[in-house]
C-alpha cells in the first residue's frame, strides 16, 4: 500500500510502545464515542465526566468503594485470563461467581459456630470447587464433544440465575423478614471478611484477589501445566503433537477460569452484602471479560484494567444519581473498548514507514 | 388429564409454539446466511436487542408500526455492517468481536431506552402485531387455528424458510455465499468477491436479527424491557449447529424451542407444583443438550470464522 512516499508493511511482532498505548487508546476513543451518547443524553459531557471523576476518586470512601467494585472483576478477569489464554471462551463468569455465592451463603450459615480461621479458608476453598465445577462442565463439553463454549456458558449463567432466584425465595429465604424479601438470612460472623477501612465497604477480598494475581501469573509462566495451557491456545494442533493433552488443558482452563470467578462469589457474600441476593452479580461475569482484554490477557494488567472498570462503575453510579445519566452506558462503553482493543490490535501489527 | 390431551388444548400449544419460535427463526435464518459465508457472528443477542429496542421506539414514536419494523432492520443491518468491518476488513478474531457487538448491544439498548422513556412507573406499551387470520385457510380444521390464525410474523418467517432455501441452494448468489464459506481462495480464484459476498451476508443477516428482536418486542410483548432478549440470541446460534446450518432442519430446531417456551408457559398457568424458575431453565438446559447431542455431526462451512486475506499462501 502505497500513500504520500510512505509505506504501510506488517511486522511480525507489535513494538513495546504500542502494545502498552493500545489499551489506553482504546479507552480514550470509547470514552470519546461516549461524549455523543451522553449529548444524547441531554447532559453535559464535561459535567458528566466531573461527576464520574468525583464519584470514582472524590474521596476515601469513594476510592475504597472503587477498589471493593474492583475485587470480583480482579477475581473474574483473573479466571477469564488462564480460559482466553487456553483460547477457551468463557463468558460464563456470572454464573460461576453465583455458585461460589451460594455455597458461601449456605456455609456462612450452616457452619457458622466454626472459629473465622478455620471457616473463612474453607468457604474460600469450597467457593473455588463450586466455580470450579460449574466452569469444567462447559470444559469437558467442549474437550470431549467440541461443543461451543461461548453457548454453553451463557446457557449456564441463566441456569443459575434462575437456581438463585428460587433459593433467596424458597430455601434459602430469611423468614425473619416480613413481606417476602427474597434475601437469605445474614451469614454468621465468623464468616465475615474483615474490613480494611472502617465504615468503607472496602474488604479484605481485595488481598485475595492480588494473591490470585501473584499465583496466575506464577502458574501461566512459571509452570509446566500453565506453559501446556498458553500452547493449546497458541495451537492446539502443534501443542497435540508436542505431546500435550489437549482435553486436559481446556478442562483445566475452564476449571480454574470458573474457580477464580466462584471466589469472586465468596468475597460478594463474606466481605460486601453477608447475605445472597437476586442481584448478587450485576453483570461481573460480563465486565471481567472486558477487563481480561484490557489487561491485554497478563494478570498484573488485569489488576489495573479491573481498578479502572471498579472506577467506572462507581462513577457512573454516581452520574446517573446526580445528573440521570443512564448507567447502561457502562456496557456501551464495555463494548466500545472491545472493539476498539481488537481494532488497535490491527494498528499495532503494522508500522509506517518512508519510501 | 382430560385437559391436557383435548384438542383444543393441543391446538392452543402448538400454535403458541409456533408463535415463540418466530423470533428465534429470524435470527437463526440470519445467522445461518452469515455463518454460510464464513463469519461467525456471536454477536447475535445484542444485535436483536438493538431490533428488539428501534422496532418498538420506532413504533411508539411514529404510531406507525411498519415504521418500527423498518427501522428495528435498518439497526440490525447497521450492526452487521460494525461486525462486517470488525471481521471483513479488519480480519479480527471473531469470537471477540461477536462478545465485543453483544456488550455494545445491551449496554446501548437498554441506555437508548432509558432516554426515550426515562424511568416510568407503568412501562409504555404499543398495540403491536395482533392475530390476523388468513381467510378460508383458518378454518381448515385443526391445522388452520394452528398455522392461519397467526400474527404477520409468523406468516413472514413461514415464507423466509422455503425462500431461504431457494437462496441458498437454487441461485448464483447462494452458490457464491456457500463457496465463500467453504472455500474463500478458490472461489476468489473463480471470480468470486469474497470480501463483498461476506459483507452482503452479514449485512443481510443483522436485518433478519434485527427483524427476530423486532418481533420480540412488537408481537409477543409489546413493550421493551433491558436485557429482554435473555439469552434467545445465543440459542439462534445453537439451533443454526442443530439445524446444520440448512434453514428447513434450523426451522425445526427453532420449533423445539418453541415448544419449551409454550410448554414452560402453560405449566406455570396451569400452577404445577413446581418451582416457575425450574420451567424457566428449560430452554436453556434443553440448548445444553441439543448442542451435547449433535455436536459431533455438526460440521459447519470449513472457512467458518477463518478471515480471508488475498496473497496469502
Amino acid at each position: 500500500m502505497k500513500f504520500l512516499r510512505l509505506k504501510l508493511e506488517e511486522q511480525p511482532t507489535p513494538s513495546v510502545p504500542m502494545r502498552v498505548l493500545a489499551p489506553i487508546l482504546a479507552v480514550a476513543m470509547a470514552l470519546a464515542v461516549s461524549i455523543a451518547l451522553i449529548v444524547l443524553a441531554g447532559a453535559s459531557p464535561l459535567v458528566a465526566y466531573a461527576s464520574l471523576f468525583k464519584g470514582a476518586f472524590g474521596s476515601v470512601a469513594s476510592l475504597a468503594e472503587t477498589i471493593a467494585k474492583a475485587t470480583p472483576l480482579m477475581l473474574v478477569g483473573l479466571g477469564i485470563t488462564i480460559s482466553f489464554r487456553c483460547r477457551v471462551w468463557n463468558i460464563g463468569g456470572e454464573g460461576q461467581l453465583i455458585m461460589g455465592a451460594i455455597i458461601a451463603t449456605w456455609m456462612g450459615i450452616a457452619l457458622g459456630r466454626m472459629p473465622a480461621l478455620l471457616l473463612l479458608p474453607s468457604i474460600v476453598a469450597l467457593g473455588f470447587v463450586a466455580g470450579a465445577l460449574w466452569g469444567a462442565m462447559a470444559g469437558v463439553l467442549k474437550a470431549k464433544l467440541e461443543v461451543n463454549e461461548v453457548i454453553v456458558t451463557i446457557m449456564m449463567n441463566y441456569v443459575a440465575i434462575y437456581g438463585l432466584n428460587y433459593l433467596v425465595r424458597g430455601p434459602l429465604r430469611d423468614p425473619t423478614i416480613a413481606g417476602g424479601f427474597p434475601q437469605s438470612p445474614r451469614i454468621a460472623p465468623s464468616a465475615e471478611l474483615p474490613r480494611l477501612i472502617s465504615a468503607t465497604r472496602l474488604h479484605a477480598g481485595v488481598l485475595i484477589a492480588l494473591l490470585g494475581a501473584i499465583l496466575v501469573y506464577v502458574f501461566l509462566f512459571r509452570t509446566p501445566l500453565g506453559y501446556e495451557v498458553r500452547a493449546v491456545g497458541a495451537n492446539p494442533r502443534a501443542a497435540c503433537y508436542g505431546g500435550i493433552s489437549v482435553m486436559r488443558s481446556i478442562v483445566l482452563a475452564m476449571s480454574l477460569s470458573g474457580g477464580l470467578a466462584g471466589i469472586a462469589g465468596v468475597g460478594e457474600i463474606c466481605g460486601l452484602h453477608y447475605r445472597l441476593l437476586d442481584g448478587i452479580s450485576t453483570g461481573y461475569g460480563y465486565t471481567g471479560i472486558v477487563v481480561a482484554l484490557l489487561g491485554k490477557l497478563h494478570p498484573f494488567g488485569v489488576i489495573l484494567a479491573a481498578l479502572f472498570f471498579g472506577a467506572m462503575v462507581v462513577g457512573m453510579e454516581a452520574m446517573q444519581r446526580t445528573i440521570g445519566t443512564p448507567f447502561a452506558l457502562v456496557l456501551a462503553i464495555e463494548g466500545l473498548v472491545v472493539l476498539f482493543m481488537l481494532s488497535g490490535e490491527v494498528l499495532t501489527r503494522y508500522r509506517i514507514r518512508r519510501v | 388429564m382430560e385437559t391436557i390431551l383435548s384438542q383444543a388444548f393441543m391446538i392452543s400449544l402448538l400454535s403458541a409454539t409456533l408463535r415463540l419460535a418466530t423470533p428465534i427463526i429470524f435470527a437463526a435464518l440470519g445467522e445461518i446466511f452469515t455463518e454460510r459465508s464464513g463469519i461467525l457472528n456471536l454477536g447475535v443477542e445484542g444485535i436483536m436487542l438493538m431490533g428488539a429496542f428501534a422496532g418498538f421506539w420506532g413504533a411508539y414514536e411514529t404510531g406507525n408500526l411498519w415504521l418500527g419494523v423498518l427501522l428495528g432492520m435498518v439497526v440490525g443491518g447497521l450492526m452487521g455492517l460494525l461486525m462486517g468491518f470488525m471481521s471483513v476488513t479488519l480480519r479480527v478474531d471473531q469470537v471477540i468481536s461477536g462478545m465485543g457487538i453483544y456488550f455494545l448491544g445491551l449496554g446501548l439498548s437498554s441506555f437508548l431506552y432509558r432516554i426515550a422513556f426515562g424511568i416510568r412507573t407503568v412501562p409504555p406499551t404499543i398495540e403491536g402485531f395482533g392475530e390476523t387470520p388468513l381467510p378460508l385457510l383458518s378454518r381448515i380444521p385443526i391445522l388452520g387455528p394452528i398455522l392461519f390464525r397467526q400474527g404477520i410474523p409468523v406468516y413472514a418467517a413461514m415464507v423466509l424458510v422455503p425462500l431461504s432455501v431457494i437462496l441458498l441452494y437454487r441461485t448464483t448468489l447462494g452458490l457464491k455465499i456457500r463457496a465463500a464459506g467453504e472455500n474463500p481462495r478458490a472461489a476468489d480464484t473463480l471470480g468470486v468477491n469474497v470480501f463483498l459476498v461476506r459483507y452482503l451476508c452479514v449485512i443481510l443477516g443483522g436485518v433478519l436479527v434485527g427483524l427476530g428482536g423486532v418481533v420480540l418486542s412488537t408481537a409477543h410483548l409489546k413493550m421493551f424491557w433491558e436485557n429482554m432478549t435473555i439469552g434467545r440470541g445465543f440459542i439462534a446460534v445453537a439451533i443454526v449447529y442443530f439445524g446444520k446450518w440448512h434453514p428447513y432442519r434450523t426451522f425445526a430446531g427453532a420449533l423445539l424451542f418453541g415448544g419449551a417456551y409454550a410448554l414452560q408457559l402453560w405449566f406455570q398457568a396451569l400452577g404445577a407444583p413446581v418451582p416457575h424458575q425450574l420451567l424457566l431453565m428449560l430452554p436453556y438446559i434443553l440448548t445444553i443438550a441439543v448442542l451435547a447431542m449433535v455436536a459431533r455431526g455438526a460440521k459447519g462451512p470449513a472457512a467458518l470464522g477463518t478471515p480471508y486475506k488475498r496473497g496469502e499462501a
